[in-house]
C-alpha cells in the first residue's frame, strides 16, 4: 500500500470540493463594518471532491477496527456493535431535533433519556441514573463530586479517596481533580483488595473507596459486602467503576452489594462503537440518598409528559452543555431492547467462558501472575519470554504480522510486563482459536528465533514506530505552510 | 437477538476445555448470596424491524425538526457535505479503538494530526489537542490549566459567556480553591471594558471571554488580551460557534493564550446535543499543562514517517493523580468528521460559510428591526446571532410564531433576568430568504 500523504500536501489553490448556494440575500459591506475579520487561513487545505474521497478511504484503510479484526484489549471490551443501532441513532427526528427546542416538541427524546435511566437501575440495583457524562472518566469525576456534595452536605467532605494498586489511571486522575488526595491500597496474593490493610487504612478522613469489580485482573473481589461493610462502617461509600460491567450484567448487580456510586461505559458494555476514541458515554447511577446531588437536568416524568427539571438545590451543577451523548445513549439501549433480559445475561456467560478458555489455552505457554479463577479477562505476563530477551511489547507487536490487535499492554501496573487479554462475547471459536494459535507461535518463535519477535511487526505499513523521539521533538502539526 | 458466535457444539468443547460441565460454574467466585437468581426485569427483546419500528414509532413524538427553526445558542444548524457521512461511516473509522497501537492505527492517528494542523490554522494558535468532550467541559478544562499555570485564586469570567459554558465552569471549579468573577456587558453587548478594568487586578488566573459571544455579538479581543496581559493573568477565548472562524480574526492573532471551544459547527448534526467536539488549543509554552490526547508526527524503523499517540506523560494511564486531566475517551469519531468537513469545505468553503451567515443574519436583522415594536437589544457588530426586545412580549410573539410554524428563538429571561421580553435568534447558511421574509412577515403581523 501506498503511504497517503498529509492533505496539505495535496493542496493546490483553486481546487474546490464544495459549493454554496449563491447568496440569496443583499450582500452588504457594511455588514462587514466594524468586524474584526482576518485575510486568510494560512495553510488551509484547498482540494477536489474526488481527492478527498480517496484520502480518507485509504486513511480508513490503514486501520485495524472491529470490522475486520479481533482486538483481545484488556478492561477495554472492544466487541462487535450492531449495525442497526447505528441506523436507528441516524433517524431524522433525532438527528435533526435541537436540544434548544421546547419540551413538548422533544418528547421522544426525553422519553428515550428516561427509559435509558430506568432500564440501567434495573440493570445495576441502583436507583437513580445521569446520562450526561461523555465518557467514564467524566463519569467518574461526576461520582467524585456527587460523593463529595454528599458528604459535605452531612457536615464533612472528607479528604481522601482509597483506591487500590490495579485501578485504571483515570480513578486516581478523576478524584484528584474532584480535590481528594488518593491513597493507595496494596493487593494481596490473590491480586484483590487486603481486608486487614483497608481496615487500618478506612478511617474517617476517608471520603469513598473506589473499585473496579471485578478488578482488572479479571477476578471478582470475593469480600464485596465485607469490604462495604468496612467502609460503610466509618461513614465512607463505595464507588464502583463499572468499566468491567461486561462480566456481570444479568449475573450479579452492583447495588445489591453496597455499591453507592457506579459509572458505566456505554461503549463498552453496551456496545456502542469506539469510534477510534469515542464518542462514548459514562452514566452514573447513585443510592437513593445520593440523587439529589445529581447532575442538572434531571428528566422527570410530570402530569403533561416529560420535563427537564433544573430545580435542584443540592445538585452539583451543569457537568456538560446540553443533556449527554445523545446519540450514543440511542444505540445503547437500541442494545438493551434487541437482547432483553436473556440476551444480557448471555453477554456475561459467553464473554466469560471465551476468556476462561483462553486463559486455559495459554496460561501454560505465558505466565500468570495471579491464579485465582478470572471473569471477563485475564493477564498474563512475559517472564517466560523475557529469558529469551523478549518483551510484552514484542509479543504484542508480533500478533499484528497474524492480522490480530495486539493485547492491552503494561496494565493493570501489579503484573510486570502485562498482556491483559479480554475477548468479549461476540468473538467466534474459530477467531479465538486463531489467537491462541498465534500466540503460542510467537512463544516457540521467542525462544527459536527471538529477533523476529523483536522486530516485530513486519507486515503492517509502518514498521514499529519511534515513540521516544516523538516525545522529545513533539511535531504536533503540519509546518509546511511555516516554509 | 443475540451477537454471540458460538455454536451448541463450540460451547460444549469450550466448556470441556476449561474442565467444567455448566456456564454457571463459571461465576463461581461470586458468592452464592448476591449471584443474581432472576431474570432482569426488562421488555421482551426486540427482533430487528421491531426495533426500527420502535424507533421510527419514539421518533415521531419529536416534532421540533418540522419547524422553521432561528434557534442557535449553542447549537448550530450548518450544511453538511455528503462526503461527511460517507466517508465517517465507513467501519475502519467507527468500530476501531483508541489509537494506541500506532503500527495497525495509521489512519486515526494521521487524521488527530490533520485535525490539530487545521484547528491550529483556525486558531492561528501553535498547538491543538486530538479533542475534549463538548464545548462546556473544553471551557472548564482550559480554567484548569490555567489555575495550573498561574495558580492564582480567582477567574473572570465574562457575563456574556454561555450560560452552561459558564454553570460547568463553576461545577469544576467547586472543591477546588478558585473564585469566580463576573465581567458586566456593555451597551453595546461587548464586555465592559471599564468593568473588566475596575474588577482586574493580579490575583486572576485567567480572564474567560466568548467571541462571537452569547449575545451574538463579536468582541474586541485584542483590547481584552492587553488587560489581562497587562496582569499577567492568561487570556482564555471561548468560541461556542466554531463557523465564526472562517472570517473573523483568529483568537491567536488577538492574543489569546488558550482558545477552548464547541466545534459542532463542522460537521456534526444537531443531535440533541451530543455527541459533538470539544476543541482546544494553546501556546507551545504550555503543552506540559495541555489536557487530553495529542498525536505527533514520527519515524518508523525504516526511516518512513508516522503517527502516533504522544506526550503522555501528561496523561492518566501514565501519570495517575498528577495527570494534567483525567480525560481518557474523547470525541475521536466527531473529530474525525470535522476533519473531513473542513477539508471538504477548504480555505474558500470555509470563508464564504462565513460570509454568507454574516450577510444572511444581518438581513434578517436589519429587516426584524424595522418591525414597529421590535428593538435591536445590543448594536455591536454580529456573526449570525443577535438579540431582540419585543415591546408588547416575547411569549407573545414566540406563541404565535410557533403557531405559524416558526421557532423563532429562545428567551434569553431565564438566564439574563435583565432582559426581559428578549430573544436570541439564529440565521445561519441553511436559511432561504424566503424563510427570513416569513419570520419578518409573521412577526410583523402580530404586533400589528
Amino acid at each position: 500500500m501506498i503511504r497517503e500523504p498529509l492533505i496539505f500536501e495535496i493542496s493546490a489553490p483553486g481546487k474546490r470540493a464544495f459549493l454554496l448556494p449563491k447568496l440569496d440575500v443583499p450582500e452588504k459591506k457594511a455588514n462587514l463594518a466594524g468586524l474584526p475579520l482576518r485575510e486568510d487561513i494560512e495553510g488551509f487545505p484547498q482540494v477536489s471532491e474526488i481527492e478527498v474521497v480517496r484520502h480518507f478511504t485509504r486513511l480508513s484503510q490503514a486501520n485495524f477496527c472491529i470490522d475486520t479484526t479481533f482486538y483481545p484489549l484488556g478492561s477495554c471490551t472492544m466487541k462487535y456493535n450492531p449495525k442497526v443501532n447505528e441506523k436507528v441513532a441516524q433517524l431524522e427526528k433525532f438527528l435533526f431535533s435541537h436540544p434548544q427546542a421546547p419540551q413538548d416538541l422533544v418528547q421522544g427524546n426525553l422519553e428515550i433519556l428516561k427509559s435509558m435511566e430506568d432500564f440501567l437501575c434495573e440493570i445495576t440495583g441502583l436507583e437513580a441514573f445521569t446520562l450526561q457524562p461523555s465518557a467514564g472518566a467524566q463519569g467518574e469525576l461526576v461520582g467524585m463530586m456527587l460523593i463529595h456534595a454528599y458528604l459535605k452536605d452531612r457536615g464533612h467532605p472528607r479528604e481522601v479517596v482509597l483506591i487500590p494498586d490495579s485501578a485504571h489511571g483515570t480513578n486516581p486522575s478523576s478524584a484528584h481533580v474532584c480535590g481528594y488526595r488518593v491513597q493507595e491500597i496494596k493487593s494481596n496474593e490473590r491480586g484483590t483488595i487486603d481486608l486487614a490493610g483497608l481496615s487500618r487504612q478506612m478511617t474517617e478522613d476517608v471520603a469513598a473507596l473506589m473499585i473496579t469489580n471485578p478488578n482488572t485482573l479479571g477476578v471478582f473481589e470475593f469480600d464485596i459486602l465485607k469490604i462495604a461493610e468496612i467502609v460503610h462502617g466509618q461513614g465512607g461509600l463505595l464507588y464502583m467503576d463499572g468499566a468491567n460491567m461486561n462480566a456481570l450484567v444479568g449475573k450479579f448487580k452492583p447495588g445489591d452489594m453496597g455499591v453507592d456510586v457506579i459509572h458505566l461505559n456505554l461503549h463498552k458494555t453496551f456496545s456502542t462503537p469506539h469510534g477510534g476514541g469515542g464518542p462514548g458515554a459514562g452514566p452514573v447511577g447513585v443510592k437513593k440518598q445520593l440523587a439529589p446531588y445529581l447532575p442538572i437536568p434531571v428528566v422527570e416524568k410530570g402530569p403533561s409528559g416529560y420535563v427537564f427539571n433544573h430545580d435542584r438545590p443540592k445538585s452539583i451543577g451543569r457537568v456538560r452543555s446540553f443533556y449527554a451523548n445523545f446519540l450514543v445513549i440511542i444505540k445503547a439501549l437500541a442494545y438493551i431492547l434487541s437482547l432483553g433480559a436473556e440476551g444480557l445475561k448471555e453477554i456475561a456467560e459467553i464473554a466469560v467462558l471465551n476468556s476462561n478458555y483462553l486463559r486455559k489455552s495459554l496460561e501454560t505457554v505465558y505466565h500468570l501472575k495471579y491464579s485465582a479463577p478470572t471473569l471477563h479477562e485475564c493477564v498474563f505476563s512475559d517472564k517466560f519470554q523475557k529469558e529469551h530477551g523478549v518483551q510484552n511489547i514484542d509479543i504484542a507487536k508480533r500478533l499484528i504480522d497474524y492480522g490480530l490487535h495486539p493485547p492491552t499492554m503494561s496494565f493493570p501496573l501489579i503484573v510486570p510486563g502485562a498482556l491483559m487479554v479480554e475477548p468479549t462475547e461476540t468473538e467466534s471459536k474459530r477467531d479465538l482459536d486463531l489467537f491462541i494459535e498465534a500466540m503460542k507461535k510467537i512463544a516457540l518463535e521467542a525462544v527459536k528465533t527471538p529477533e523476529v519477535v523483536k522486530s516485530a511487526p513486519h507486515a503492517s505499513l509502518v514498521r514499529r514506530l519511534d515513540e521516544t523521539s516523538a516525545a522529545r521533538n513533539p511535531v504536533l502539526r503540519w509546518e509546511g505552510d511555516k516554509g | 437477538m443475540s451477537y454471540i458466535s458460538l455454536s451448541h457444539e463450540d460451547k460444549q468443547k469450550m466448556l470441556a476445555a476449561v474442565g467444567i460441565s455448566s456456564l454457571e460454574e463459571l461465576f463461581c467466585c461470586i458468592p452464592d448470596e448476591i449471584r443474581l437468581k432472576r431474570n432482569l426485569n426488562l421488555p421482551p427483546p426486540l427482533a430487528e424491524p421491531e426495533l426500527v419500528h420502535y424507533f421510527e414509532e419514539i421518533g415521531k413524538k419529536n416534532d421540533d425538526s418540522s419547524y422553521l427553526s432561528f434557534l442557535g445558542a449553542g447549537a448550530y444548524r450548518h450544511f453538511i457535505p455528503y462526503v461527511v457521512d460517507y466517508l465517517s461511516s465507513r467501519g475502519e473509522f467507527i468500530s476501531p479503538y483508541t489509537p494506541y497501537q500506532p503500527e495497525v492505527s495509521q489512519g486515526t492517528l494521521q487524521v488527530i494530526f490533520e485535525y490539530q494542523t487545521l484547528i491550529c490554522q483556525l486558531t492561528e494558535m501553535e498547538t491543538a489537542n486530538a479533542s475534549l468532550y463538548e464545548g462546556a467541559s473544553a471551557a472548564a478544562e482550559a480554567v484548569l490549566m490555567a489555575h495550573r499555570l498561574r495558580g492564582k485564586p480567582k477567574i473572570l469570567l465574562a457575563k456574556t459567556l454561555h450560560p452552561q459554558y459558564k454553570s460547568v465552569i463553576q461545577t469544576y471549579v467547586q472543591n477546588l480553591s478558585v473564585e469566580i468573577e463576573e465581567v458586566n456587558y456593555s451597551k453595546s453587548g461587548e464586555v465592559d471594558l471599564d468593568d473588566l478594568t475596575g474588577k482586574i487586578d493580579g490575583e486572576m488566573s485567567a480572564v474567560v471571554c466568548q467571541s462571537p459571544n452569547f449575545m451574538g455579538i463579536v468582541e474586541n479581543l485584542d483590547r481584552i488580551a492587553e488587560l489581562a496581559r497587562k496582569h499577567q493573568a492568561l487570556f482564555i477565548v471561548v468560541v461556542a460557534e466554531a463557523a465564526s472562524l472562517g472570517i473573523l480574526k483568529a483568537p491567536g492573532a488577538c492574543g489569546a493564550d488558550i482558545v477552548a471551544g464547541e466545534g459542532q459547527s463542522f460537521g456534526l448534526p444537531l443531535s440533541f446535543g451530543g455527541p459533538y467536539l470539544g476543541f482546544m488549543a494553546c501556546k507551545k509554552d504550555f503543552i506540559r499543562q495541555f489536557p487530553g490526547r495529542i498525536a505527533g508526527e514520527t519515524k518508523d524503523a525504516e526511516g518512513k514517517r508516522g503517527f502516533v499517540l504522544t506526550l503522555s506523560t501528561r496523561e492518566q494511564h501514565i501519570r495517575r493523580e498528577k495527570a494534567t486531566s483525567n480525560i481518557c475517551t474523547n470525541q475521536a469519531w466527531c473529530a474525525l468528521r470535522a476533519t473531513i468537513f473542513l477539508e471538504t469545505l477548504g480555505r474558500e468553503g470555509m470563508r464564504e460559510l462565513a460570509h454568507q451567515n454574516i450577510q444572511k443574519a444581518n438581513y434578517a436583522l436589519e429587516n426584524l428591526a424595522r418591525i414597529k415594536g421590535v428593538k435591536r437589544r445590543f448594536g455591536g457588530p454580529i456573526f449570525n446571532e443577535f438579540v431582540l426586545e419585543i415591546d408588547a412580549g416575547w411569549p407573545k410573539a414566540e406563541d404565535f410564531l410557533r403557531k405559524n410554524g416558526i421557532l423563532g428563538g429562545l428567551s434569553l429571561e431565564p438566564f439574563f433576568p435583565e432582559l426581559k421580553n428578549c430573544a436570541l435568534l439564529c440565521v445561519t447558511e441553511m436559511h432561504k430568504k424566503d424563510d427570513i421574509d416569513k419570520l419578518v412577515r409573521l412577526l410583523g403581523e402580530v404586533l400589528r
